[in-house]
């Protein structure tokens, strides 16, 4: 598995997981069954600071976890693949050994719930990603006589699902990701971000030239606005922070909604809405995650979660189908979208300044949390490129500002309009692995947003 | 599963040989881990789940140029393969670095976290044992709608063999054996959901089965879920500018964001502006600025015996001691290792850290303590007329500068005269970091000082999450803009 770069490639993975599935498979014992899910990442990344590196390098990385089934009593582990086949075979021995051991003191799950009926997919979007020194230099030529600061990663993400049954599934892309600020000086910076599976010259040229363009409207004096409320434009990448709080805390999950503790209890209890403009839906047919989860279980191309303002339906994983008595939809333990869609609008996109006519331009908003989780009380900050427009002009940069407002209110009462372009907004997390996540969302106006700080 | 690949002298070896000697700095660290999380959720037992990682970051400093490659392929081709591909990050990275200041430290030793009591005295069953038996302390009400309990080991060895073109060697074994416990239970009724939690964000060290008793694990379930219900009846938290007394597990907190982070000299030289953020100190301010109150006194402490982040080395192998950050109010040390210390020419400690094999390092807050005061906690309860006393934080924001903040409680308890006078939920306050620690206005002593820690704090790109550790007493704070939840 040696790649022409000198550590191992990818191109084999998929065949890999299959032999180690297989041999796993033909170690059983008895009636057990084997759910087995590998992930992993060949990476190229490049991380920059005033248009310098600050650290480069290459993350080669598979890891194989497996679920050890017996009747109704399973325990769950994982390793590191080394990719070399005597060393794996051995460790997933080891493993199987631990986890017979382990699950002789377990009782029966009432919750286990895997899927029975194998179906195999296969989904590979290969992509043309320049080599590491040629992105560098075309990097590098974009921050001459700037101040860049950011990261590139480029290369080959994969996952797989496979089960003693014969069930395989599959999902691997090459892609490039530069997540990048045009700093202008202190927290005065424009962000972007340019992804994809084909590096094209052209489309990098023109995101460079947005972000010079922004950053030329932060040199104007910044102003600092006093608490209060104020007629705002959430740009998507606004809406992204507003939309993957309600997703990381439940709203769209089915343990949470049963637990009480998603943070739209209101529209459970109180029969509260959003606004009939906001519809919002798991859109795995248009996102870039893998449509298979870690029980074997296939998602559905879209499940809607919110429809004109009212719930729909909520994600279910296969542990809440079995605790709850409701069909599973794919979802993953987490039961948060991986590929979320809010559907767009109608206010002309183009416009949006001179819809706006007075009030705040938020590019991006960070670190949002609740300040009354049960009450969808959330706060957050403005960060980057936030400007006062009048007239719908930019007038100048804005300090950062500290909101605290419920979703009620920005995707409620408030919510004036949706922009009638949704963005592709690929997640740029790295933690522990690239991500597959992505969004897909429009901007939203808000006749009045409260600020505090 | 049992033979510890750090014991391996083949290992080692091959680990050794394969490092160049061509080049100015060249390092392997090993890092091998062995976990097991438990979890009982309502009473029933969640799929146990086991993780075994291993796997190598090569680092090649080299002519201006600077090299990472992560392997898990422990083969001498393997390795081979990843010094190569390191070799030619430094080749493509020459000339274009922000810094070409290459680690200097090639230092020998070792650190094993000290364990009192070993886990093969509560063994697999009894754990699950002792997990249900909590759970089922928590789960005592119809409108506890979701509770749970949960133990997390990981044992973590790390072999760091460094070498230089002059023929140094280092070689740091370090052992860690990290314990993560923790109680859950959520009380429900209509559109009020209150949230009690033990351990989370602040009960977990270093050691073995004694950690539980460190933090009365096994005493502490009935009073979770006893507060959470009590949240439910309780008002909601005033609004308005008082006193706020924050006892050790919201300190944790405030810590982290509003001395932690603005204090990383990474943040300073603006490596995660794109990410993290920046923050609002400047290197000019170090030996001069008054941060807090004369009664802030914090050191950056990784020799804390069960801290969750005392450690011997850092990744870059600098030795780690005990130092002051802030001494009397005065700011007088940045958070950055021998790196960030080169490029900023601001004076730092042992804290260069990746939260695993496949990270480079980066500036990560390690101990990161509040030193205790003369004050009982009574007499701070004592000393307010109005204000409120808020524990285990819940929530937490703050600006990309580390200065504007908002952070919120799971409990809270009014302080009238001197006098606590009942309980309120959604306590929250703001503030901002330049300031806020100026308001400092009491300091307890030893009595109520908790050595803590916090198990994943997020930063660096790639996206890293380490633990880190922080200790204080109960501090009390000045008028503070202090608020509730919607009702």
């Amino acid at each position: 598995m040696t790649g022409e770069n000198g550590m191992s490639s990818l191109r084999d993975d998929q065949a890999y997981f299959d032999e180690l599935v297989t041999t796993a498979t033909a170690a059983l014992v008895g009636d057990e069954v084997l759910l087995a899910n590998v992930s992993g990442e060949r990476t190229d990344f490049i991380r920059l600071n005033q248009s310098e590196v600050r650290q480069a390098g290459t993350i080669d990385q598979r890891t194989l976890t497996v679920d050890l089934v017996e009747g109704r009593r399973h325990v769950a582990g994982s390793i590191r693949l080394s990719g070399v086949r005597s060393i794996d075979d051995a460790r997933i021995a080891a493993l199987l050994v631990q986890l017979r051991e382990q699950r002789r003191v377990v009782a029966d799950d009432p919750f286990l719930l895997y899927n029975t009926e194998p179906t195999s997919t296969e989904r590979i979007e290969r992509g043309s990603i320049p080599a590491p020194d040629a992105a560098l230099a075309d990097i590098r030529t974009a921050g001459a006589n700037r101040d860049l600061v950011g990261i590139y990663a480029s290369g080959d993400t994969f996952s797989g699902f496979g089960n003693s049954l014969g069930q395989r599934n599959w999902f691997q892309s090459s892609t490039f990701n530069l997540d990048w600020c045009f700093y202008l000086r202190a927290d005065k910076a424009a962000k972007n971000l340019y992804a994809g599976f084909e590096w094209n010259d052209d489309a990098f040229a023109a995101k460079v030239d947005w972000s010079a363009r922004q950053v030329a409207a932060l040199g104007r004096d910044p102003i600092s606005l006093p608490p209060g409320e104020y007629r705002t434009y959430l740009a998507p990448r606004a809406m992204e922070e507003v939309i993957q709080l309600l997703s990381w805390h439940g709203a769209f999950g089915r343990r949470a909604h049963e637990t009480r503790q998603t943070p739209l209890l209101k529209m459970l209890v109180e029969d509260v809405t959003l606004s009939p403009l906001v519809s919002i839906s798991e859109d795995t047919a248009n996102g870039v995650a893998a449509n298979f989860q870690s029980a074997g279980f296939l998602r559905p191309d879209s499940v809607p979660l919110i429809v004109d303002g009212e719930y729909a339906d909520t994600l279910v994983s296969p542990r809440s189908a079995q605790e709850y008595g409701v069909p599973t939809n794919g979802a993953g333990d987490a039961e948060s979208p991986l590929s979320v869609a809010v559907s767009p609008g109608t206010l002309p996109t183009a416009s949006v300044g001179e819809t706006l006519g007075t009030g705040l331009f938020v590019g991006n908003l960070w670190y949002l949390n609740f300040s009354d989780q049960a009450a969808c009380r959330t706060t957050g900050m403005t960060r980057f490129a936030t400007f006062w427009v009048e007239d719908g002009e930019i007038v100048a940069p804005v300090d950062v500002l500290r909101f605290d407002d419920t979703a009620f209110h920005l995707l409620g009462d408030r919510l004036e309009g949706l922009t009638d372009d949704a963005e592709v907004l690929l997640d740029t997390s790295t933690y522990g692995r690239r991500s597959t996540g992505s969004a897909r969302l429009p901007g939203a106006m808000v006749g009045a947003m409260r600020f505090v700080l | 599963m049992t033979d510890l690949l750090i014991e391996s002298q083949t290992l080692e070896d091959r680990l050794r040989s394969v490092l160049p000697g061509d080049v100015d700095y060249a390092s392997v660290r090993l890092v091998d881990e062995r976990s097991e999380r438990l979890t009982v959720r309502r009473n029933q037992l969640e799929p146990i789940f086991n993780q075994f990682d291993t796997g190598v970051m090569i680092s090649i400093w080299d002519a201006g140029g600077l090299g990472y490659a992560a392997t898990t392929d422990l083969s001498e081709d393997g390795l081979r393969s990843a010094v190569d591909r390191a070799r030619y990050w430094a080749t493509v990275t020459a000339g274009s670095m922000v810094t070409t200041a290459a680690p200097r430290n090639h230092a020998t030793g070792t650190y094993v976290s000290p364990v009192e009591i070993t886990w093969d005295t509560l063994p697999l069953d009894d754990r699950i044992g002792l997990l249900q038996q909590q759970s089922r302390l928590l789960g005592i009400d119809d409108r506890i709608v979701n509770w749970g309990a949960s133990l997390v080991r990981r044992d973590v060895d790390q072999l760091l063999l460094t070498r230089s073109r002059v023929g140094a060697t280092g070689r740091i074994e370090q052992r860690f054996r990290f314990v993560y416990p923790s109680l859950q239970a959520t009380a429900n009724e209509g559109t009020n959901t209150q949230t009690r939690t033990f351990g989370g964000h602040a009960f977990c060290g270093q050691g073995g089965a004694e950690v539980l008793g460190r933090y009365g694990f096994g005493d502490a379930a009935s009073q979770v879920a006893e507060q959470a219900l009590e949240l439910l009846d309780a008002p909601n938290c005033p609004t308005g500018v008082m006193d706020a007394l924050l006892a050790p597990d919201q300190m944790v907190l405030q810590i982290h964001e509003s001395i932690g982070h603005p204090l990383e000299l990474d943040r300073i030289l603006g490596d995660e502006r794109n990410y993290a953020g920046t923050s609002f100190v400047t290197p000019e301010m170090f030996g001069t600025y008054q941060y807090g109150s004369e009664l802030l006194n914090v050191t950056f402490d990784p020799t804390v015996p069960g801290q969750l982040a005392s450690y011997a080395f850092d990744d870059d192998g600098t030795p780690a001691k005990r130092q002051h950050l802030i001494e009397n109010g005065i700011l007088v040390r940045g958070l950055g290792g021998a790196v960030s210390q080169e490029r900023s020419g601001v004076p730092g400690v042992a804290n260069s850290r990746a939260d695993n094999w496949n990270r480079p390092p980066i500036d990560r807050m390690a101990n990161l303590n509040v030193e205790p005061g003369a004050s009982t906690l009574e007499e701070l309860i004592a000393s307010i007329e109005h204000g409120v006393y808020m524990h285990t934080n819940n929530s937490w924001s703050i600006d990309d500068s580390r200065n504007k903040f908002q952070f919120g409680c799971e409990y809270g308890q009014r302080i009238e005269n001197g006098e606590i006078v009942g309980v309120v939920r959604n306590p929250g306050y703001r503030g901002i970091s330049s300031t806020f620690w100026r308001s400092l206005s009491g300091v307890a002593d030893t009595d109520s000082f908790t050595v803590m820690g916090t198990p994943n704090c997020g930063k660096g790109e790639l996206n890293q999450m380490i633990g880190t550790g922080h200790a204080s007493p109960a501090c009390k704070f000045s008028n503070i803009e202090v608020f509730g939840g919607e009702a």
